[in-house]
């Protein structure tokens, strides 16, 4: 009990997660990914499309996350995302639905480097997945 | 005096009537619910979004380098209004109260020599602001395909405000949207959004210091648009509530008159039941004195 802290994950439509036993949490921040431990200083910071990994005793969930903010302050860390999934409850056709719809947004010739970033690291995590 | 027959018609008409308004409310009431949860569900991200997003503009010294988003274009001169109604009438004064407060906004922003641009959700508001102000009017956007409030919608909102003002074409945004209190209740709001109004918070003691990466501007940036599309998404799903309260409390109202009106009409009818009888009777019984 000493080492873990809470965990809240919401998205526009409701509270997706919460917890209160989470050893560690890998967040997929914006500038590489980052490991929080109980008792790490108040941060904020965005993330990019990636793997949120949430261990609690001896299990590990992993949810797919498309974009949001972090916030830690005394041991509470929120995530606050705009699309997140399970990824035991991810389906192979929505996979390939979100790797066309990036695509897409690839094809766009005035996107900015940001979102070009964002849009290829999407397809590789999805491609990863798939 | 009408006809018996035509009195039994306009009976049967006004209960046809009534068993529709029932139907609707009982619709409305199992709607109802059902927006009220998502609205109470969407609370925890738009309240931590305006959290972090205090944090974050507390923590920023250099003002004249904030976010446009935050600290405006430093103009006041065209305003832009986004109504929120609803698409579906029937709904009591949900709509007229959101038009109602709008217009009196606009008519403040034109008396003042302002440029006035209009953007409506929902097709019931168009409808409503379109004699009056139809030159103002830049667009006009409704969701009738999608059955439930959904985040992707506010965001194209959203993404859509954005994009327009960073053409420069609007310097303050407001929003007008029902605030859901309770079923009886739904009190039409106006809310701005850009340039984003902090409430001043006395203590400066609960200034947490963060650890930001990457840098407190760069995150605003990225945190700003997605605050509207937000706030743009908390007012739909207020709004949805309201509206479904909103037509549950008046056809609530035109089921109890029209019953009303159907107790009257009984009343009148068996009356002239009554008469036509009596008047019968009467000439039988003269008939037969005067044998």
């Amino acid at each position: 009990m000493s080492d873990s802290f809470n965990l809240e994950i919401v998205n526009p439509e409701k509270l997706f997660l919460s917890l209160d036993n989470v050893s560690e949490v890998v967040v997929p921040a914006f500038e590489g990914d980052m490991g929080i431990l109980k008792d790490h200083i108040s941060i904020i910071s965005f993330l990019k499309p990636g793997i949120v990994k949430v261990f609690t005793g001896n299990e590990v969930k992993e949810l797919y996350v498309e974009d949001g903010i972090i916030e830690f302050s005394e041991n509470s860390l929120s995530i606050l995302t705009s699309r997140i999934i399970d990824i035991k409850e991810i389906k192979k056709d929505d996979l390939s639905s979100m790797i066309n719809e990036a695509n897409e947004a690839l094809k766009d010739e005035n996107l900015d480097d940001q979102k070009r970033f964002i849009a290829n690291q999407k397809i590789d995590v999805l491609n990863r997945l798939n | 005096m009408a006809s018996l027959d035509d009195l039994k018609k306009r009976i049967t008409s006004v209960k046809s009537t009534q068993k529709i308004t029932k139907a609707m409310k009982m619709v409305a009431a199992a709607k109802l619910r059902k927006a009220q949860e998502s609205a109470e569900k969407g609370r925890p991200y738009s309240d931590k979004m305006h959290n972090i997003i205090l944090n974050l503009s507390k923590n920023i010294n250099d003002k004249e380098n904030a976010p446009k988003l935050l600290a405006g274009s430093g103009k006041d001169n065209v305003h832009l209004c986004v109504v929120m109604t609803s698409d579906r009438g029937l709904c009591g004064g949900f709509n007229s109260n959101i038009t109602k407060k709008a217009k009196s906004y606009f008519k403040k922003i034109l008396d003042s020599g302002k440029e006035l641009k209009i953007v409506t959700v929902g097709s019931k508001g168009f409808d409503q602001l379109k004699r009056a102000y139809k030159e103002h009017i830049i667009e006009n956007i409704s969701f009738k395909e999608s059955k439930n409030v959904n985040y992707f919608d506010a965001d194209k909102v959203g993404k859509m405000i954005i994009e327009k003002f960073e053409k420069g074409e609007f310097d303050v945004c407001t929003i007008f949207f029902n605030k859901f209190k309770n079923v009886i209740t739904q009190i039409p709001q106006e809310q701005q959004i850009i340039p984003l109004k902090s409430e001043k918070s006395d203590d400066k003691n609960d200034v947490m210091n963060y650890e930001f990466e990457p840098e407190e501007d760069e995150i605003l940036n990225n945190l700003l648009p997605k605050n509207i599309s937000t706030q743009i998404f908390k007012a739909m799903l207020e709004n949805s509530a309201s509206e479904q309260g909103s037509r549950m409390s008046a056809m609530d109202n035109a089921t109890r008159n029209a019953g009303e009106m159907v107790e009257k009409l009984t009343i009148e009818y068996n009356r002239s039941r009554q008469a036509a009888i009596t008047k019968e009777l009467i000439e039988i019984i003269s008939g037969a004195e005067s044998l």
